[in-house]
């Protein structure tokens, strides 16, 4: 019989137990840390190390960074983007065709995150804009009005006014903004990816950050009034069209008007 | 050919030093070549198409015209504007139509001169540039005459007194040039900011307060002075010290914009390992955190532009970069002078607040600061 209540109760409790769905998700969190650790270690440890310290090589140069405390937003970004696995060593880590899937990348992110505190893969609302739909029109301008200012202010120095990025010191440059994810623009600033400066929740708040990309939307969005954007550099490359199509299509006309007519070799009726 | 042939001109038929031409020289220069006319002077039909082409542009120029003030009226512009092919419409259109009536005037100008208008070549004789002897005689005796009338070489008062008014009245121009120059620039201030003692650090259009365990390493915040930016509810709060003081009045809204751009500054959070110690600046910072002015030295562009690995700051404008880990130290570029730093400290919960306005002045370079 009391053994019987033992079993009951224990059976109840682990039925009822609240701690039962989170019990459940570190159980699945910590599968998914173990496969991001397969992954890491076959496609990360040769830089970072076989624990994400970092591994210098044999003159002791540093290989890769020390992974340790940068978070899985960090992952998400650089992998979701394409940036890692990296090609090789240098100024500037392009972008590009992405390596592994959703589901590598959510499991080394959290690997990555395991190995020590950092911000973590940011949720769909922290990042999305659709609490923009709930705002009346003017509360909505003026959310988009303040993530202007906020753009305009932080980021405009590097990724340009209209987010096309700009040129960086020895061979660097600041990639364009347009066409990027939201959720890679958030952990952009989260994590200060290379060169960039981190923009942390202490520094622009959530919702600050969700401001700068229901901005960054409306830009994408705006048709370009001014005829074609020429690439959108500003003066430099404007300068470059008109100097080279706008005066040369000039001389090109003054040639035709200075040319020689067609002749006629009739000679003209006397009358 | 006379045995003088390669003597200097001599006198010629009509006692002009022209020589007269020779057989030789019309052997050389046969003279113009025959007209050859152009199919529209030929051809009755190329001529009329011609004309219909001429025609045809300057009615082109008249459509287009009319168009503009059609574009100008059916397409909608702001809130919710018309596009066409990712193009603002109502911009593309008024251009187009603008630019077609016009071309359409030149081109149409340019086609008539070219078919139809008179075509053919014309000698024209080279005349001397001076004038004929005689004119000149009568201009410089009118001249003369003149002076000699008016008497200003017998009436010394009057000559003297006419050359010190044409003098002076250059004096007013010289004097309306000051305008050109700064005006009530006065060393204060050149030299101080709205920056001073207690004055908390807010974020720039945020206009909240920093603390420092808001800020990880990396952090770069873009921020002002309390009082210069409005807060959430857009009112501009009058800045408030560590110990509750109230340290200036609110600004007027255009003295407000001038304090702006001077107090700008960035913060940036680095290892404090990283920061290079100078003696007379041990302390200033919290916990890594710097601050440097936002202005350039070089001639005053704002910078932001910052290398989170190598702490370099950039100025796009003149490529002057600044070491922002000892103390805003000139590594590269024509900047002059050290991006000013300012000593910054944190009250009882962290905030962080300036200890002084800085000290130097911000910006560029000017005669008195060398």
């Amino acid at each position: 019989m009391l053994l019987l209540g033992l079993v009951m109760a224990g059976a109840a409790y682990a039925a009822f137990a609240p701690a039962q769905a989170q019990q459940e998700s570190s159980i699945d969190n910590e599968a998914l840390v173990a496969e991001g650790r397969e992954l890491f270690l076959v496609g990360c440890s040769t830089c970072h190390g076989l624990n994400g310290q970092g591994q210098l090589d044999v003159n002791g140069n540093q290989l890769g960074p020390s992974l340790q405390g940068v978070g899985g937003a960090a992952v998400d970004f650089q992998v979701g983007t394409g940036r890692m696995p990296m090609v090789q060593p240098g100024q500037q880590n392009p972008p590009k065709n992405v390596a592994y899937d959703d589901d590598e990348i959510a499991a080394l992110a959290a690997f990555v995150q395991s190995l020590g505190p950092g911000p973590d893969v940011p949720r769909e609302e922290d990042y999305s804009t659709d609490y923009l739909d709930d705002l009346s029109a003017d509360e909505r301008d003026a959310a988009i009005n303040r993530g202007q200012q906020i753009f305009l202010t932080n980021c405009t120095a590097c990724h340009n006014f209209n987010a096309r990025g700009g040129a960086m010191p020895r061979g660097g440059y600041a990639p364009t903004i347009r066409g990027v994810s939201n959720k890679h623009i958030y952990e952009a600033m989260l994590t200060g990816p290379g060169q960039m400066d981190v923009f942390s929740d202490g520094n622009i708040p959530p919702e600050g950050k969700r401001e700068v990309l229901a901005f960054l939307e409306t830009l994408q969005e705006q048709p370009q009034q001014g005829g074609f954007s020429l690439g959108g550099l500003g003066p430099v490359g404007e300068g470059l069209y008109v100097w080279l199509i706008g005066i040369g299509g000039l001389v090109g006309f003054s040639v035709w008007i200075a040319a020689h007519t067609t002749r006629s070799k009739k000679g003209k009726a006397e009358a | 050919m006379s045995e003088n042939e390669n003597l200097p001109a001599q006198d010629g038929p009509d006692h002009s030093l022209v020589p007269s031409p020779t057989q030789s020289d019309q052997e050389i220069a046969p003279g113009l070549p025959a007209h050859v006319w152009r199919p529209t002077d030929v051809d009755p039909k190329a001529e009329k198409r011609a004309e219909r082409q001429v025609a045809g542009l300057f009615v082109f120029s008249m459509i287009c015209a009319v168009l503009f003030v059609v574009v100008y009226f059916s397409f909608e512009i702001g809130r919710e504007i018309d596009t066409f092919l990712g193009f603002g419409a109502s911009n593309l259109f008024l251009g187009l139509t603008l630019g077609g009536s016009l071309l359409g005037i030149g081109v149409g100008i340019i086609q008539w001169a070219r078919k139809l208008m008179t075509d053919v070549e014309i000698a024209e004789l080279r005349h001397p540039a001076a004038s004929s002897e005689d004119d000149r005689a009568t201009t410089l005796k009118a001249l003369s005459d003149g002076l000699e009338e008016s008497g200003i070489g017998r009436r010394p008062l009057i000559r003297n007194t006419l050359l010190g008014a044409l003098a002076f009245s250059g004096i007013p121009l010289i004097v309306a040039l000051r305008d050109l120059g700064p005006r009530n620039m006065s060393h204060e201030r050149l030299e101080s900011t709205f920056w001073m003692s207690g004055m908390y650090v807010v974020r720039d259009v945020l206009g909240t307060r920093i603390n420092k365990a808001d800020l990880q390493i990396g952090d770069l915040v873009n921020a002002e002075p309390e009082g210069l930016v409005p807060n959430s509810e857009g009112h501009l709060p009058a800045p408030i010290g560590p110990d509750g003081q109230e340290l200036r009045p609110a600004l007027p809204h255009e003295e407000l914009l001038i304090q702006k751009t001077k107090s700008a500054i960035i913060l940036l959070r680095m290892s404090p390992n990283d920061i290079v110690r100078n003696p007379d600046r041990e302390n200033w910072d919290v916990d890594g955190i710097v601050c440097y002015s936002k202005i350039c030295t070089h001639v005053g562009c704002p910078i932001a532009l910052n290398e989170q690995q190598t702490h370099h700051l950039l100025c796009p404008c003149h490529q002057s970069t600044f070491d922002l880990a000892d103390s805003g130290k000139v590594i590269f570029g024509p900047a002059g002078h050290s991006l000013p730093q300012m000593h910054l400290a944190e009250d009882d919960e962290g905030f962080l607040y300036a200890m002084n306005d800085f000290d130097e002045p911000v910006g560029p370079s000017y005669w008195e600061r060398g």
